[in-house]
């Protein structure tokens, strides 16, 4: 095994003869926490799924956790978590139920499920909600518990698609905290986000342009080669350069 | 086989804390069988009736006996004129009368022939009809029982040449009808709702990172509907026998088989409408009215098929629940077993088995 959470080299999309994501190479370590930027229809989203393995690539050569994107998609999907900018626990289900039934579809045993379940809620602080329907949380709340939930069977990497989406930036920092808890323990964190804030926050960091990965360094590197005081110019000044419209 | 399980017990809890799916599911039969079989029944109970009797004797008052007995009928009171008569129609208290002229008795052991009349309210002309058949149903029986033992048989003479069974139950053929207009409502509308939710909910997604395979997503979002539609239809089936007397005449297991078939295709018609729709409104407005219009007009249980221009027989031809109100009928009511139906049990289960298949494809060409 090596050292590398993804390899992604030459990764090509097409829809017919629209290229969405055209010849994207990065690699990503493991532990590292990396922000995956670019503007709405950059290519983001199309780029994630092919890593999670919910569509296969064009054209190029990509492994996550090891396995290859055309081949052991079943393997990917065991070892990767995933949270989407919608939310997505289940709002009529109470916050044990959500546990039980994510840790069951990953196929945690009861006793993993049990363990795993309290020190979650434990490090959430939400004994007394055990039992409340997830519909009846606060945002903030929710959303911790889904990237929580996210990484209850300890993915190799987890995929987080606009995460901290509508929530306040308190509630975001505690949410970063959370990320910073999971890189801790050796989860790769694959994180796309609106906040540039937050993509100060990341170890590394790519900025899609048009399907391709115009930009791929360090905060610190990225904003001295832009010769910009914040990561917002970094971004304005290369996305200012694309051609297609946001949709 | 244990995520399996953990999936099925998630859309238990989904089923039973959403107030709309419990209605759908369980408050909709009950709706449809008790306005089916109530509301909308062709049969007229206790309808205002006169009698204007210019005979008054043995034969007029054993008709009127008759006519008093029937539950169809509630005999105001006897008017003594025509006048009289016309009176309550204006006022609207009455929906039909009847007139014996005089020497009625003298007429029909002499003449052998006798006459009555019949008059009904005719602004409604359905329930008009309906109630002279029944008037005419009655003066034909007594007629019957008095020619039971005499040679020259004697005649009665009513305005109205139709016959009418009495016996016959309007709920009957209503029954069958619900079942499959109920079951394809509620499986197809769920399916499809349950899945375009966990789209719209954006939980869809996380599932199909999971492990969890998406084949066990749909076969685990149809195990608990089928369930639950298989108890819906027992509780029509109950409904219908204790609250309505419909019989069941037939086999239960042949019944039981059939309707699973049919759920079997409504459960795939749901799975087909999720994979093209997004927004569980969609999903509802395509499975309520794409299901029921078709159900309504193309099963036969409303309007008879035979009436339609061949146009519409032809189309009338690929809905399953066309197929599924003809075994259910000839089942259930005639009490025949499967090899009178097995033509048509042949089509549903081809039905079932394309529908299934298209659906299964189309789920998995959204993932690609």
């Amino acid at each position: 095994m090596t050292d590398k959470a993804i390899v992604c080299k030459d990764l090509c999309k097409q829809f017919g003869d629209f290229t969405a994501v055209n010849r994207i190479s990065f690699d990503v370590n493991k532990g590292e926490i990396y922000g995956f930027l670019g503007a709405n229809g950059a290519g983001k989203t199309t780029a994630m799924r092919m890593l999670c393995g919910l569509s296969y690539p064009t054209s190029g050569e990509a492994t996550v956790a090891g396995y290859n994107v055309y081949r052991q998609q079943e393997a990917i999907k065991r070892n990767i978590g995933y949270m989407s900018q919608k939310f997505s626990l289940y709002e009529n289900l109470t916050v044990r139920e959500n546990i039980r039934f994510y840790g069951g579809v990953y196929g945690l045993s009861d006793s993993q499920l049990k363990e795993k379940g309290v020190e979650l809620i434990e490090r959430l602080g939400l004994g007394k909600e055990m039992n409340k329907l997830v519909g009846e949380l606060p945002l903030g709340w929710k959303q911790k518990l889904a990237f929580s939930v996210a990484i209850i069977h300890q993915p190799t990497i987890v995929f987080l698609d606009e995460p901290t989406g509508g929530v306040d930036p308190v509630t975001r920092r505690q949410f970063w905290d959370l990320i910073y808890h999971a890189a801790d323990q050796g989860i790769t964190i694959f994180v796309t986000t609106h906040y540039m804030d937050e993509a100060e926050y990341c170890h590394r960091l790519s900025i899609m342009v048009d399907g391709r990965i115009d930009a791929l360094d360090t905060p610190a590197e990225l904003k001295r080669k832009y010769s910009a005081r914040t990561m917002d110019e970094v971004f304005y000044a290369l996305a200012r350069g694309a051609k297609r419209s946001a949709d | 086989m244990k995520q399996f399980l953990v999936f099925v017990r998630k859309e238990f809890y989904h089923v039973f804390r959403d107030k709309r799916t419990l209605l759908i599911l369980f408050g909709l039969p009950i709706a449809q069988v008790l306005l089916f079989g109530f509301a909308l029944t062709t049969e007229i109970k206790n309808a205002q009736i006169v009698v204007v009797d210019y005979s008054k004797d043995v034969a007029t008052q054993q008709i009127i006996t008759r006519i008093a007995a029937s539950p169809y009928f509630s005999l105001d009171r006897e008017v003594l004129s025509y006048a009289d008569m016309e009176r309550a129609f204006r006022r609207g208290k009455i929906k039909c009368a009847v007139v014996f002229p005089p020497h009625f008795n003298e007429d029909l052991l002499h003449g052998h022939k006798a006459q009555v009349q019949i008059i009904a309210d005719a602004s409604d002309p359905n329930t008009d009809r309906t109630l002279s058949n029944y008037l005419n149903a009655i003066i034909g029986e007594y007629q019957h029982d008095l020619n039971a033992n005499i040679p020259v048989p004697y005649q009665i003479k009513t305005e109205i040449t139709m016959l009418y069974n009495p016996e016959m139950n309007g709920s009957m053929n209503f029954i069958p009808g619900v079942i499959a207009l109920v079951l394809m409502i509620a499986c197809t509308t769920l399916t499809s709702v349950s899945i375009v939710r966990e789209k719209e909910m954006g939980t869809m997604e996380v599932l199909l990172v999971s492990p969890f395979r998406p084949l066990y997503v749909i076969l685990s979002k149809a195990v608990p509907y089928l369930a639950l539609s298989l108890m819906n239809f027992t509780i029509i089936l109950l409904l219908g026998v204790f609250l309505l007397d419909v019989p069941i005449r037939g086999n239960l297991v042949l019944l039981f088989a059939e309707s699973l078939f049919f759920i079997l295709s409504c459960l795939s018609f749901g799975l087909l409408i999720s994979s093209f729709t997004s927004s569980q409104q969609t999903a509802m407005m395509i499975s309520m009215m794409g299901m029921m219009l078709p159900t309504i007009l193309f099963t036969g249980f409303l309007f008879p098929i035979e009436n339609m221009p061949w146009p519409l027989q032809v189309i009338s031809n690929i809905v399953p629940a066309k197929w599924y109100y003809s075994i259910m009928k000839t089942v259930m009511l005639k009490g025949l077993g499967i090899t009178a139906v097995w033509k048509e049990s042949l089509v549903l289960v081809g039905m079932t088995c394309a529908l299934l298949a298209i659906s299964l494809k189309s789920f998995k060409i959204r993932l690609a």
